[in-house]
């Protein structure tokens, strides 16, 4: 056991920072589009509050076609545009982009069904008191949800987390790239073995932690 | 004074047209507790509505004081929301946000500054008794307690009509009454004109002036309340009154 940390403890601490970093840095860059789009596809909906067919169709579309593509397939049809905006398709940086190109519509289904949860009774006495389109999605779909789309985001990072670990396949840093390198080309089972119980931890605490902050600032059931 | 001029409304879902309200001419005086009373489907609801436009009618207008607002749209139709108060069945409090903060939110969407809108919340919150709930959160409270949250938030922009929107519905019947009383009491002291939406007789009994009767989307009878219920004509009235032949 000792031996086993003193030879791979740096290798796989590094990895957890790496995909934490990817993780956070894409979960962060995913929310500021997809609870934009998440909005947009719920106010154009029909009987919503700027109801608009067309629109609707369109952000509809966009979310359905980025969930529908398996992860790893997207991560490979990415590269040249990976390459396009952060120089590189490999390391850290190049899962990045892929990473959020398939979060943002994951987020935006997300807050979707979260501002779905709200009734349509608080929307229209916040209009029945005079508040613009813009009030009633800031100060009352958005802020009544806020429990909601904090569990949401925990569990958009434990899928993250997943797809992180997928990247290393295309020779992205971090635990899957360790668990690829290490455990399947060189069949070395224990480094293996060591990332996967720390994703499992990973994973854990981000739920608990998720859950914690979620029920602090739920009021209702009080 | 609020006037409704040949109002009409229908909605057409998938190609199929629904009536909900057909050719409804109505007169509310400044100062009065207007009920309007129709069985579930008698298109009340959409009524009510028509008056702060959050449904706009097909045909027909809406007239406060003279000025004919149903076309108003954007700032205009925010800023004549903003003296309209309305109170809903199911309350519709804001549930993350404490009892004075849903007190003081149609201030916050106004632009208020904080120091100003809390004190007018505590002024609110004393007048329907629940000062002490201030900081609370609407889960806390029972229906009626509820129910008068929303009545001091309706109160916020010292409106001079109240829609009342079925408001004792989801109540038991003692806390109706305490409700009612307190609609009355604003009426009384404040001059807030009341439009009350209820299938309740006893609710135009207690505290109306004057009634309509709405039936398959049209007003079948209206007047002075004592009127209405001493001598209904329409059959719908009879009914609601419990004036029914068990053997017919």
């Amino acid at each position: 056991m000792h031996e086993f940390f003193a030879e791979y403890g740096q290798l796989l601490f590094d990895g957890t920072l790496a995909t934490l970093a990817m993780v956070a840095i894409a979960t962060v860059i995913a929310y500021a589009f997809g609870v934009p789009l998440g909005v947009l596809v719920t106010v154009t909906a029909p009987g919503s509050l700027r109801p608009h067919r067309g629109l609707n169709a369109v952000f509809g579309w966009i979310v359905n076609v980025g969930r529908s593509i398996p992860f790893i397939i997207l991560l490979v049809a990415l590269i040249p545009f990976t390459r396009f905006i952060v120089g590189t398709s490999l390391g850290t940086a190049g899962a990045i982009v892929p990473l959020i190109v398939a979060a943002t519509p994951f987020v935006a289904r997300m807050v979707e069904s979260s501002l779905a949860e709200l009734g349509p009774g608080v929307i229209e006495a916040a209009l029945s008191y005079g508040a613009s389109t813009w009030q009633v999605i800031w100060k009352v779909m958005l802020r009544e949800s806020l429990p909601s789309i904090v569990r949401g985001a925990s569990i958009t990072l434990i899928t993250l987390f997943g797809y992180s670990a997928m990247a290393g396949a295309v020779g992205a840093g971090g635990l899957g790239d360790i668990a690829i390198r290490y455990g399947y080309y060189r069949y070395q089972d224990d480094v293996m073995f060591a990332t996967i119980v720390i994703l499992i931890i990973l994973v854990q605490v981000t739920q608990a932690v998720g859950d914690l902050i979620a029920r602090a600032l739920d009021k209702r059931n009080r | 004074m609020i006037q409704l001029k040949n109002l009409s409304k229908t909605f057409s879902t998938r190609g199929v047209e629904h009536t909900a309200l057909e050719d409804v001419t109505l007169t509310i005086e400044d100062g009065d507790i207007f009920g309007i009373i129709g069985i579930s489907g008698a298109g009340k609801s959409t009524l009510v509505r028509c008056v702060n436009l959050l449904e706009k009618p097909t045909s027909g207008s809406v007239v406060i004081d003279g000025v004919d607002v149903t076309g108003f749209e954007g700032r205009q139709l925010s800023d004549l929301r903003a003296t309209i108060g309305m109170i809903f069945q199911d309350f519709n409090l804001l549930a993350q946000r404490t009892v004075l903060e849903n007190v003081t939110f149609p201030l916050e969407i106004r632009g208020d500054d904080r120091a100003d809108r809390e004190a007018r919340g505590m002024e609110l919150l004393d007048l329907v008794g629940l000062a002490v709930k201030a900081r609370q959160y609407p889960s806390q409270l029972s229906g009626g307690q509820q129910q008068r949250v929303s009545i001091a938030r309706a109160l916020a922009n010292r409106p001079r009509v109240i829609l009342c929107d079925e408001a004792t519905s989801a109540l038991d019947s003692l806390t109706t009454n305490s409700v009612l009383k307190l609609l009355r009491q604003i009426n009384r002291e404040m001059g807030v004109t009341m439009v009350i939406i209820t299938h309740e007789i006893g609710v135009v009994e207690k505290i109306c002036n004057r009634v309509a009767v709405i039936d398959g989307s049209r007003i079948v009878e209206q007047g002075s309340a004592a009127d209405v219920l001493a001598d209904p004509q329409a059959d719908v009235t009879r009914r609601l009154l419990g004036r029914v032949r068990w053997d017919a």
